[in-house]
């Protein structure tokens, strides 16, 4: 039986059993979201501090809405209003966090690697809502949950990830994830954001700057989010970008037919992605969102109520 | 008078690898010898250690004065005596700048007041270091400086350096760069590589030190000059630099010892392996390596970069650079380089004397009449290396704990005995 982990700090070192777990976990929690009264007593009295070093507002809030639905309180703290602005170092930060008795610390920081920092100085479960250019473990967990839920499996497909790859935490994250189950994983963007050292990132991946070329044949397409303050760097242009990256109709059509379209968002219509494409069939953009509370709210529980693996599911008590 | 017996004595200048007696008056060495004796001499019985000329560090930071909480040159020169070093130089880089006679005389009188060791001050090159005017490079060698650098960032532009290197040949100064070019390195935190792709952290290419390594040579060759490479962590600058030393320039360079123990591979996601240059790619370590065995390396210098604990307990990407190294240079030369029979160990000894020594235009030897500054150290002595013990200030360094096979076991300073383990 699947022992409890200590925080979520990547997907890296997870086994795929363990993914699976969670995928498995997040499967009540789904269906718990089209309840009319979304409230469990399962973390009653628990506290969720969500830590967010860096300003999100998609990750913030589907954490924070997975901790309340689950009867848990949170404490918040964000970038704008944190004592960090003050000279105050992140250790210091986290432990004044930590005196307040939190059952798990969730937190996101630019910096790669910052929540591993802190969860080996720390006594709580720590999350891992997004790190540097490192990893956003959840992110790529309610990706995998959405894929296998709308394909009926995770095992071996083509998957396509699409941008700025060098970048990108969710791309890590989908890499070390998707090729846990076999997936055959092209990687596709602009040539400087997509390195030869990408290719050690996990077996078997394919590397090409031919968005036409890597969408051929594929199940799955991820599309990145551009992120604006890369491409006013001197790299490149805009144009460039949709001349040669965006997800149009027409380069979708290049995919298999059944093919699923996600992003992780926010997304910028008429950049990475044309908005037919965003809001076509083959997209599962809100689906990505939804999924993401369960995912959440799976997590959430496994670290911090404390019940063994086995224990009956808590939508279920 | 110390009499030095029953040792090894391993003194490259002169070849000699034999059992012999050493015997110090004052500050001067005054015999060497087999079976000697001199009575009334204090005794120092070194069977089965290993004694050779004073050891020479190249490069370390001492922090006095400016950021004194992190290091003094009283602590430093501690560490340096318990590493094994005799003699240390120390970069510019401290607050102010070591870019005025007055300053480089406020280390050297402090150093004469509070060192263990010798301590031989490196001028900046440029004001400030900020790569725009000289410094008083004339005055701080009156001072007494042995080189001049801009350590912890490149001499800034080519142009700047032509007049430096002009300037240091008419001195005969050795001109030491940290060689890296600003635009690549782009606010890298580790070498670039498989490594800083899986651990998301900004990479600095390998070319960012090679290219400004090739622009130095360049500038070498047109001037003549005495260029040394510091912390040369690439094969790319290597290369360089036996290209240099093939066409007859007056090249050197130095490597770091966690640069030939450690790669990119052992970095994660702890600020103790931080530092610039980055640790290498296995390639590049193993190319050093070669270099620090076959001669195109002249020297092993620590780049001894100490951080009080709370800068360094910090995310990795907001984490200065640098760790300590003098205490542990020796035992990683020995453990990493002598042992696998990678590098004699009259090589070693030569990396840490006359190599040192060379760059800057000194002799090193053991002989009548020369300064009576001697490593004695074992080859065989196990230890396991405890940073809290270390007399540092500072504890940044990713050797703690690490076991080792040799260690320096006397530091012997113009004839006193500054450490015994």
């Amino acid at each position: 039986m699947l022992q409890r982990l200590p925080h979520l700090l990547g997907i890296e070192t997870l086994t795929s059993e363990q993914i699976t777990f969670f995928l498995d976990q997040s499967k009540p929690f789904q269906e718990f979201q089209r309840h009319p009264l979304k409230k469990l007593a399962t973390l009653r009295g628990r506290t969720v501090a969500l830590a967010f070093f860096e300003p999100s507002t998609r990750t913030r809030i589907s954490f924070s809405t997975a901790a309340s639905r689950l009867g848990a309180d949170t404490m918040q703290l964000q970038a704008e209003s944190s004592s960090l602005k003050k000279g105050e170092s992140l250790i210091d930060t986290v432990r004044t966090l930590e005196a307040m008795r939190p059952d798990s610390i969730v937190m996101r920081h630019s910096s790669s690697g910052a929540p591993a920092f802190v969860a080996e100085r720390l006594g709580v479960p720590v999350v891992n809502a997004g790190d540097g250019t490192h990893e956003h473990p959840t992110q790529a967990l309610l990706d995998a949950l959405t894929i296998r839920d709308r394909k009926g499996t995770l095992e071996g497909w083509n998957i396509t990830i699409l941008g700025d790859i060098l970048h990108s935490r969710v791309a890590r994250s989908n890499i070390f994830l998707l090729s846990k189950f076999g997936a055959r994983i092209t990687l596709c963007g602009p040539a400087m954001w997509l390195p030869r050292e990408v290719e050690s990132l996990a077996p078997g991946l394919r590397r090409t700057s031919r968005t036409e070329e890597a969408l051929e044949g594929a199940d799955v397409v991820m599309v990145l989010r551009v992120q604006t303050e890369r491409i006013h760097e001197p790299a490149l242009a805009v144009e460039d970008y949709i001349l040669g990256y965006q997800l149009t109709a027409k380069r979708l059509q290049l995919a298999r037919p059944d093919a699923l379209v996600m992003h992780p968002g926010p997304m910028i219509r008429g950049l990475e992605i044309d908005p037919s494409v965003a809001d076509g069939p083959q997209s599962c953009v809100l689906e990505q969102v939804t999924n993401g509370l369960a995912v959440r709210m799976a997590l959430l529980y496994h670290l911090v109520s404390g019940a063994a693996a086995d224990a009956p599911h808590p939508t279920k008590e | 008078m110390l009499l030095i017996k029953n040792g090894r004595l391993l003194d490259p200048a002169s070849k000699t690898d034999a059992a012999l007696d050493v015997l110090l008056d004052g500050e001067r060495i005054a015999k060497v010898g087999a079976h000697l004796s001199a009575p009334g001499a204090d005794l120092f019985d070194a069977k089965g250690l290993i004694v050779a000329p004073g050891f020479i560090d190249l490069h370390c930071h001492l922090r006095e004065p400016g950021q004194e909480m992190s290091e003094t040159i009283e602590t430093g020169t501690r560490a340096a005596a318990r590493g094994g070093f005799t003699a240390v130089c120390c970069m510019p880089n401290t607050q102010p700048v070591n870019d005025s006679a007055s300053v480089t005389r406020g280390i050297v009188e402090r150093a004469a007041a509070a060192g263990s060791v010798r301590v031989w001050p490196i001028g900046a090159a440029s004001m400030g270091s900020k790569g725009e005017a000289l410094a008083e490079i004339a005055a701080m060698k009156a001072a007494g400086i042995v080189a001049v650098s801009d350590d912890g960032k490149p001499v800034a532009t080519a142009r700047l350096m032509r007049q430096v290197m002009d300037y240091c040949n008419a001195l005969d100064l050795p001109v030491m760069d940290h060689c890296e070019d600003p635009s690549l390195f782009a606010g890298g935190v580790m070498r670039e590589g498989a490594q800083s792709m899986r651990l998301g952290l900004a990479g600095i290419p390998a070319q960012s030190e090679s290219i400004c390594a090739g622009r130095d040579v360049e500038i070498a060759g047109l001037t003549g000059a005495r260029l040394h490479i510091a912390h040369m962590s690439t094969r790319g600058a290597l290369e360089y630099v036996r290209a240099a030393k093939k066409q007859g320039l007056r090249v050197t360079s130095e490597v770091t010892p966690h640069h030939f123990t450690l790669t990119d591979e052992d970095v994660r996601y702890d600020t103790h392996y931080k530092m610039n240059p980055p640790l290498a790619s296995r390639e590049d370590r193993d190319a050093l390596i070669a270099g620090l065995a076959d001669g195109s390396v002249d020297a092993i210098a620590t780049d001894h970069a100490p951080h009080h604990p709370a800068s360094k307990d910090v995310e990795f990407d907001r984490a200065p650079f640098g760790i300590t190294g003098f205490e542990t240079a020796v035992a990683l030369g020995l453990s990493e380089l002598v042992h696998p029979g990678k590098v004699s160990l009259m090589r070693l000894v030569e990396l840490f004397t006359t190599g040192p020594a060379r760059v800057l235009g000194l002799e090193r030897k053991i002989a009548p009449g020369e300064p009576a500054d001697l490593t004695i150290f074992s080859d065989t002595h196990e230890w396991t290396f405890r940073a809290a013990e270390s007399a540092s200030k500072s504890h940044n360094t990713p050797f703690d704990g690490r076991a080792f096979r040799g260690a320096p076991m006397a530091t012997i300073v113009a004839g006193r005995i500054a450490f015994r383990r």
